[in-house]
């Protein structure tokens, strides 16, 4: 843009009230903002207890940490944590792709990577966790 | 200009003729305020998490596996350069941990006084280090033991 335009001329072929349409809230956003905040709080508590499995697990050989992991209360934990960290964390880069990448093509594709990858990675992570399920 | 985003930045003055809106200045005209720093820092630690979590599917997914490929991973992870990224990724838990409390605090509209977002942030740089320090104490404690 060339800011010494003193008198700046707009080609873009469309009305003023046709620019400013369809870019204020698309009345979802209040979900995703709860979305973060409820995994946000879920995430404090699982990610302390999280902090002491590896500690637990420091020095554990494969049967234990098998063991370990299998048990069902550990089982269930680890499945929350799965569920909590994922939906922050692909909520989190999606604020950040929006931010600092521009186009939309490219955006489109780092959003649908990112949230793609989520899922896949949560699965595998869920089903290796249930595999473990004694 | 042709791009939509220029022509929003597009008014008219009393005259009716075109001009610029005035848009406000970017980073750099800022004097640094510790909650700049904080707020680059929340996003920082949050993206370094991001990749810890696909060390923690590959540690499951391991540990699910056979035990020569969890045997190569817990390799990985205890080797130096495995260890200085788990500490990176503890510091940065415990930082996104207390920059996240004080985010839901806000969310609350408590802590916007300028005292209590100074002592907020050093809180939270004092929270990320003990905590970070805390628990390798424990973990070296642990493998000493």
């Amino acid at each position: 843009m060339a800011m010494q335009d003193k008198h700046p001329r707009v080609r873009v072929m469309q009305s003023p009230l046709g620019r400013a349409r369809g870019l204020g809230s698309a009345q979802t956003g209040s979900g995703t903002w709860r979305l973060e905040r409820v995994t946000a709080v879920a995430l404090l508590p699982l990610s302390l207890w999280f902090v002491y499995v590896v500690l637990r697990l420091a020095h554990a050989d494969y049967a234990t940490t098998r063991a370990f992991v299998g048990e069902k209360i550990h089982a269930v934990l680890f499945l929350a944590l799965i569920g909590s960290l994922f939906p922050h964390l692909a909520l989190g880069l999606r604020a950040i792709i929006e931010d600092y990448v521009r186009g939309e093509l490219t955006k489109f594709f780092c959003l649908f990577a990112v949230n793609a990858g989520c899922v896949l990675l949560a699965l595998v992570a869920a089903i290796s966790v249930l595999k473990l399920v004694s | 200009m042709e791009d939509m985003r220029d022509a929003m930045l597009v008014g008219r003055d009393s005259e009716g003729k075109t001009v610029l809106r005035p848009t406000s200045p970017h980073l750099q005209i800022y004097r640094w305020k510790i909650t700049m720093l904080q707020s680059i820092l929340h996003r920082v630690s949050g993206s370094a998490l991001a990749a810890g979590a696909l060390v923690l599917v590959t540690w499951l997914a391991a540990a699910a596996s056979a035990p020569s490929v969890f045997a190569q991973v817990q390799w990985w992870i205890a080797s130096p350069i495995g260890l200085l990224v788990l500490f990176g990724f503890s510091l940065s838990l415990f930082y996104h941990m207390a920059s996240g409390l004080r985010h839901l605090a806000w969310d609350a509209l408590w802590g916007f006084e300028k005292p209590q977002f100074n002592a907020t942030s050093a809180w939270i740089f004092a929270f990320a280090f003990v905590a970070t320090a805390f628990v390798w104490g424990v973990g070296f404690f642990l493998v000493q033991g």
